[in-house]
């Protein structure tokens, strides 16, 4: 039985077999008001239906994941995605996350794991995969000793404060929100406003390394 | 030479929220003597004398290790500190007091301060020093006069580091002190020169202080008095040098061949015993065991020869971290049909040091594949300016640390031991029914990468 409250959710992947396997795995915990296999049906349901959370696949045909958040979030401020996906390249994942999905998660997550995530961006909140938590934490890398900070760059939005970097490392290191909140004594209200906290960093820095890391993988 | 920093730390923490891993410093001080010798060592902690880079007290080797220089520019350092006045003698001697040992927590000194008859003995050399002070003044030589002081409280000092050394670093200087000892009973066919060599040193030694104790106005006599000197002492003591840089020697052979039989047996573990088990859990799979028995054969004879080591990271063109790590993530779904998740942030290419962290990683999560029962295994690397982590986890059943048996290879030796036998830590934490995690840290040597 779905309850009233229960987020309405719509899901964007050019596999049918794998949406199929998605709504099965959602079950009655949200209601999924509807599907699209690309992006310019994806744009015109999504504006028609205002879900509150869009499930979409980073890699598709006409411009991907990125395209459709871009079209929406301009017009329909109030639609949240959640990017879902098997693609490893972090220029893509950082891309949607940039782009304004409000998180990332693997397509190998449990059942119960990606309703929680549902819920979580239902709410408001973000989304850290492992994969993901290890992509930021490479991207805001400390600068190598010598070399200059540009000018541009802003002490609040380009740096992770040391509580920041050690959520996310333990977010890489497999462990839920409940098991940090544990690990280091905070409330778990606390643990998510730290992860929404590197999200809004990750979206409005102009780090430089945001956009050139991908290709170049830090070696120090 | 390269001093490195050991951090030799093997713990087995069956209780996640265990206080002093965010506050261990602070319990070093309580804990009994005779107890864990090992303790966490923090690359900006204390000062400490090296244990394994040493030539008398490992006080050159913990200077370096701490400030990150090399160990003989340190020495020569305080060899001409030592030269220039009796100061650095003493300076030296104190440090040996009052610098704990590399893993221990107690100094030397705080040990002396309740030893009644080594201060005695220390005190008795007073009436020495007054001696040696006539002595000098009637001979007009100066050299004895400044230096007397310093040298009796070195000699008193070290009366007090002999009495309250530990056990081992006692062992040494007594072995030390038995050489030098036994120049006089050397074979019979020796006996000759060793009584010309003597002879003659002490000549050369005796000419040397008299030249020096007239020194006149001329430039050259001291110098030659201390050509003399140095003479005497090569004739006399080089021999003694010789066997001591000998046994050095040997002794730092055995301690690498042990350490390759370990690495070794860690090896053949990993390939040879892990197949067997796995055939053993196959049994009633006829092709399956047939496809690990040939899989196993291949790697075995590669091993042996054409010298690629099983398991080695590298042998396949993988040359960085990551790569390493996507090869565990690949193998170990691929034999154990479990899924892995693997993160790693930064990148280093691979070194001997780092490899040994793969391999004792990928025994994790071969272990955690096997016996946890969990449906995915989380790794997560991360390479740092001065260490490398490497974090192995599992959701799955979990084991009390204190019941597993000694002969369980797995842990003691191919993640602990590997580990430690190439300078870095490993520290498990499993609580049963929810979990396990593994961490591994190796410091890093950017100098010799």
């Amino acid at each position: 039985m779905t309850t009233a409250d229960a987020p309405r959710v719509f899901l964007v992947d050019d596999h049918h077999l794998f949406r199929a396997g998605v709504r099965s795995e959602l079950g009655e915990a949200v209601r999924v008001v509807g599907e699209a296999d690309e992006v310019a049906a994806a744009i015109e349901l999504i504006s028609e239906r205002l879900p509150d959370v869009v499930l979409l696949d980073v890699h598709m045909p006409g411009g991907g994941g990125k395209a459709v958040i871009e079209a929406i979030k301009a017009s329909h401020p109030t639609v949240r995605f959640l990017a879902l996906s098997v693609s490893d390249a972090p220029e893509d994942v950082i891309g949607v996350i940039r782009a304004g999905a409000r998180g990332y998660v693997t397509k190998t997550i449990s059942g119960p794991e990606l309703i929680d995530a549902v819920l979580r961006v239902a709410s408001g909140d973000a989304v850290f995969s492992p994969r993901l938590a290890g992509f930021v934490l490479d991207a805001f890398a400390s600068m190598p000793p010598g070399s200059e900070l540009p000018s541009s760059l802003d002490p609040e939005l380009d740096n992770l404060s040391p509580r920041e970097r050690e959520v996310l490392r333990l977010i890489a290191r497999g462990y839920t929100y409940k098991e940090i909140a544990r690990e280091l004594t905070i409330s778990v209200k606390t643990v998510e406003s730290h992860v929404s906290a590197v999200l809004r960093k990750l979206q409005l820095s102009t780090r430089h390394q945001l956009t050139r890391w991908a290709t170049e993988r830090r070696l120090i | 030479m390269v001093a490195v920093a050991q951090r030799r730390d093997h713990r087995c923490i069956s209780d996640r929220f265990d206080p002093w891993r965010h506050n261990f410093d602070g319990t070093a001080q309580g804990r009994a003597r005779g107890g864990s010798r090992y303790r966490h060592h923090h690359e900006h902690g204390r000062l400490q004398r090296s244990r394994e880079d040493r030539i008398i007290a490992g006080i050159a080797g913990g200077i370096a290790a701490r400030r990150g220089r090399d160990a003989t520019i340190v020495r020569i350092v305080l060899v001409l500190l030592g030269l220039l006045s009796g100061v650095g003698v003493v300076a030296y001697v104190l440090a040996w007091l009052v610098l704990p040992a590399e893993g221990s927590s107690e100094t030397i000194a705080a040990r002396a301060i309740s030893d009644r008859q080594g201060i005695t003995i220390a005190i008795a050399l007073v009436p020495a020093l007054v001696l040696v002070l006539l002595v000098g003044a009637a001979l007009h030589a100066s050299f004895l006069s400044s230096w007397g002081l310093p040298l009796l409280v070195s000699a008193a000092g070290l009366v007090l580091v002999y009495r309250n050394a530990e056990d081992d670093e006692r062992a040494w200087l007594t072995e030390s002190v038995k050489a030098l000892l036994q120049l006089g009973a050397e074979p019979r066919q020796s006996r000759r020169s060793f009584i010309a060599r003597l002879g003659g040193g002490a000549v050369l030694f005796a000419l040397g202080v008299i030249v020096i104790s007239h020194a006149g106005h001329s430039w050259l006599r001291p110098l030659v008095g201390t050509l003399l000197l140095i003479a005497g002492t090569v004739v006399l003591l080089g021999p003694w040098w010789l066997k001591l840089a000998m046994d050095l020697l040997n002794e730092r052979q055995a301690r690498i061949r042990a350490e390759e039989r370990a690495d070794m047996a860690a090896r053949v573990h990993d390939s040879v015993l892990q197949t067997l088990a796995m055939i053993q859990r196959s049994a009633d799979q006829p092709q399956e065991v047939a496809k690990l028995a040939r899989a196993q054969e291949r790697e075995l004879r590669s091993w042996l020869f054409e010298g690629r080591p099983p398991g080695s990271f590298g042998a396949e063109g993988v040359a960085t971290l990551s790569a390493g790590v996507e090869q565990i993530e690949r193998e170990v779904e691929a034999t154990h049909g479990i899924a892995v998740d693997a993160v790693t942030v930064g990148d280093v290419p691979l070194d001997d040091e780092l490899r040994a962290l793969l391999a004792a990683g990928k025994e994790a999560t071969v272990n955690a594949a096997k016996w946890s029962g969990a449906t995915s295994v989380s790794i997560y690397v991360e390479a740092e300016p001065k260490q490398v982590s490497m974090f192995v986890r599992d959701r799955g059943a979990g084991f009390d640390c204190n019941r597993v048996g000694g002969d369980r290879k797995g842990i003691a030796e191919s993640i602990r031991g590997r580990m430690q036998r190439h300078g870095g830590t490993a520290v498990i934490r499993s609580v049963p029914g929810e979990g396990t995690e593994v961490e591994l840290s190796m410091p890093r040597h950017p100098s010799r990468a």
